[in-house]
């Protein structure tokens, strides 16, 4: 009974325009059992329970549950085939009651459009304590504990009679308390038959819940093991063994003098005593899980989270750095994660995103000299080559690469001396790609310096000079370019 | 060449079509009311059309640079009764005209400001800053003059609304300065280019360096003295500043914004748009009086045309995407 296969996905492909996101791709989940999924970010592990709950349809490859071959039609046909997904993101309504979060979309009624409470709370009382669970199901959701949330989508979930449970990363944000309550409810589950497909990045955790475990590499399957008698270093290195290829054209420039020091940071938004330097002409490479404070770190160095000890220095002097117009003052540019929603303004032109850190530059009495803005940005719409009809062409109509060569050149015109990358090849195409570590390679020769966040292992070890990694908004390591491996900086960054 | 050539006209188009359609809604609304009635089409009904259409046209460039940062600006009518009623007070204190004129100004100028803050400092929605503004100046007009309008100027004021230059009424002249500077300021001015940035995307001008609070006050001070503006040139043709003057005129100045073509999400719009939005209104409402059309079926009319001309607007961008 133990051994019965409900699921099995197979040859699973899934292209995007321009992407294969996973590729022939092999997963199989057997009744009562802890699937751990593990992979680096952006292996292909979300877009594989994608697909599995109907929010991703498959370009090729068959899904087979109990023996029968099924197309998953969306997520609610997902959820009547007794395929639930629990993700980091709850989907409850916070000034709705327990009872009714679990009941909703589904309330029972006797009158037509009349809510029968009742049986709601009768039901959702049946249901919690089914999982041993003793919450009172007339409470707001609003006024939970995050983990007690999550009791609410599981028993949600197990009210649909789900089967399959995808879990997405469920500890993320709970105590150690409450990570025990979890487990326990987690083998309450799998006594009844259920069985949970485990996304987490915490190795340990995989230890004390997985029965197996499928490991994902660059949307391809490596393979799935039997947890006991796999080692944590075993597994790392089936996450990572890749050969770097000469995608990254690095070319190492002179390092020149300190422009920043950051000594014992911390933050509101999480950083704890961050400490480094940045060198002109290098870049330094920040690794780290999501959630480990990178961005964060970027966010207070550009002056946008208030800082609540610790101290920046820029070129020597200790400075404030209180908004981003002052930062843009020192000479700091940044390229956000997310070019659509904060690097770029959407309904104006190329020439005006271009110019738009620039604009004192290219206004005298707050008049612009729109003969002068003009060849600014004509000069860089070409030596960046960026793919437009003309300058007045609104960027939404750009390229991804192209956009996200109109953000850099904003930068490039503010005259920026330090870069703040995050992200910098997101969603971009393999020849964009190569176009902007290039353009990384002039920065750092003409003694820019850069500091680069990136979730591509590759991309950190191929284009850095340093690297960082982070953990838990501290830094947990520094590696010299020589001493980076892909084991060292994911060891690193899961603590190990 | 050939491609540049191209450019060239797809941006003529993204520029101007959009206003193209309006002018020609405009002219097509003037065509049918003059095959309707024989005295739409005559100078004199044409400057009057512009007289009529000089307030709410010049309010309503203040409320096209608010709604192009995604704001609303509510509170406009009732400041514009606000400015009117203290300026009025002043002139009948005997204070010298110019300075008369620089308080109605100044008054709109500081209501405006306040919304602003509130805004940006207070992080007040704007509906809801500037929905609390309008009933607080419009009590305060009424309060200061308990209920009374304050009526009876000199001729040297009310020649700002009667007077003439070469038979074009200053009303209407001081309408056409307003606009050609608001044009440029908004494009080609600093002040202009944030405030589109502002409403395209907030985060965005933010991170780029741009002082969005600074600009976003400026933009609400600026609606407020355009609404002080508009009190001056009612007081003077009414001879008379009423507590309970310019009722409304925020709504009216809102249609004829986005008539013209300015989105109510922010980040696009032009103030010559506004303009052929606010004539439209205008010549509609001549229209129908003209036509002995009652003023219950006016509204109808009115409001109908607000809806489709945005329909029509809506479904123009879709297609041109």
């Amino acid at each position: 009974m133990a051994d019965a296969s409900v699921l099995e996905m197979r040859h699973i492909r899934k292209t995007f325009p321009g992407v294969v996101a996973l590729d022939d791709v092999d997963f199989e989940l057997r009744r009562g059992e802890v699937h751990i999924l593990l992979g680096e970010n952006g292996a292909g592990k979300s877009t594989l329970m994608k697909i599995l709950s109907g929010a991703y349809q498959k370009s090729a490859g068959e899904i087979i549950l109990d023996g029968a071959e099924m197309e998953i039609k969306n997520p609610k046909h997902a959820q009547t085939l007794g395929i639930s997904t629990i993700y980091q993101e709850f989907n409850l309504i916070p000034h709705l009651s327990v009872g009714e979060n679990i009941f909703l979309g589904r309330e029972p009624s006797h009158l037509p459009g009349v809510i029968d409470q009742r049986a709601i709370f009768q039901e959702a009382t049946r249901a919690l304590s089914n999982l041993g669970l003793t919450l009172n199901p007339r409470k707001l959701v609003k006024e939970l504990r995050v983990a007690e949330q999550q009791m609410v989508e599981v028993a949600k979930a197990l009210s649909l009679d789900a089967r399959i449970l995808i879990m997405d990363e469920p500890t993320a944000a709970l105590t150690e308390h409450e990570i025990k309550e979890l487990f326990a409810t987690i083998r309450t589950l799998k006594d009844k038959g259920v069985a949970i497909v485990y996304i987490s990045h915490r190795m340990e955790e995989l230890f004390e819940i997985g029965d197996r475990v499928t490991v994902l590499r660059d949307g391809c399957s490596v393979g799935t093991y039997d947890v006991r008698g796999m080692s944590k270093s075993e597994l790392i290195r089936l996450m990572v063994n890749r050969e770097l290829t000469d995608l990254f054209p690095k070319e190492r420039a002179m390092r020149g003098p300190e422009v920043v020091r950051v000594e014992g940071l911390s933050t509101k938004g999480g950083l704890k005593d961050i400490s480094f330097t940045l060198h002109k002409g290098e870049v330094l490479g920040i690794a780290g899980l999501l959630g480990a404070g990178r961005t964060e770190l970027a966010r207070a160095i550009f002056g946008l989270d208030k800082i609540t000890s610790g101290t920046i220095y820029i070129n020597g002097g200790p400075q404030r750095i209180g908004s981003p117009r002052a930062a843009i003052n020192f000479g700091i540019g940044f390229l956000t994660e997310d070019r659509k929603s904060q690097g770029l303004v959407l309904p104006l032109s190329v020439k005006e995103n271009l110019c738009l850190s620039s604009v004192d530059k290219f206004s005298s009495w707050g008049v612009m000299n729109t003969n002068e803005e003009q060849q600014a940005a004509s000069r860089y719409v070409e030596e960046l080559r960026i793919r437009t009809p003309s300058l007045d062409q609104k960027v939404v109509f750009l390229s991804g690469g192209n956009q996200q060569k109109v953000v850099l050149s904003k930068w490039l015109c503010s005259e920026a001396e330090v870069f703040i990358f995050d992200e910098p090849t997101r969603g971009v195409d393999v020849g964009a790609k190569a176009e902007i570590y290039q353009l990384m390679n002039r920065l750092t020769a003409t003694g820019v310096a850069i500091i680069m966040i990136s979730s591509e292992l590759l991309e950190v070890l191929g284009m850095s000079d340093r690297v960082l990694v982070m953990r838990g908004g501290r830094i947990a390591g520094e590696f010299s370019a020589e001493e980076a491996t892909q084991e060292r900086i994911l060891q690193c960054a899961l603590g190990e | 060449m050939c491609l540049r050539g191209i450019a060239l006209r797809q941006n003529f188009f993204s520029h101007y079509g959009r206003q193209l359609s309006t002018l020609a809604g405009l002219l097509g609304l003037s065509l049918v009311l003059w095959a309707l009635t024989p005295h739409f089409l005559t100078v004199s009904n044409l400057l009057n059309v512009a007289e009529q259409a000089t307030i709410i046209a010049i309010v309503a460039v203040g409320m096209t640079f608010v709604i192009i940062t995604a704001g609303i600006d509510l509170s406009v009518g009732s400041v514009l009764a606000f400015a009117g009623v203290v300026m009025a007070s002043a002139l009948h204190q005997g204070v010298p005209l110019p300075v008369a004129l620089l308080v109605g100004l100044g008054i709109g100028l500081l209501c405006g400001l306040v919304n602003g803050l509130l805004i940006t400092i207070g992080r007040l929605p704007p509906f809801i800053a500037t929905l609390g503004m309008m009933s607080v100046a419009r009590g305060t007009a009424l309060m200061f003059t308990e209920g009374r309008p304050v009526s009876g100027f000199s001729e040297g004021f009310r020649s700002l609304a009667t007077g003439e230059v070469l038979h074009v009424p200053t009303p209407v002249i001081i309408m056409i300065a307003v606009y050609a500077v608001a044009h440029f300021v908004l494009k080609r001015t600093k002040l202009g280019r944030y405030t589109y940035a502002i409403g395209g995307n907030e985060e965005a001008a933010l991170l780029s360096g741009i002082n969005v609070k600074l600009y976003k006050t400026m933009v609400y001070g600026l609606a407020g003295m355009l609404g002080g503006l508009a009190a001056i040139l009612l007081t003077a043709r009414l001879n008379s500043a009423q507590p309970i003057a310019g009722m409304n005129y925020e709504l009216d100045a809102i249609a004829a914004t986005v008539i013209g073509g300015t989105s109510l999400l922010g980040g696009e719009g032009t103030v010559m748009g506004t303009l052929i939005g606010a004539l439209i209104m205008a010549v509609l409402r001549n229209g129908l009086n003209l036509l002995g059309v009652s003023s219950f079926i006016q509204q109808i009319v009115i409001g109908s045309v607000i809806i489709v001309a945005v329909l029509i607007d809506m479904a123009l961008k879709r297609r041109g995407k």
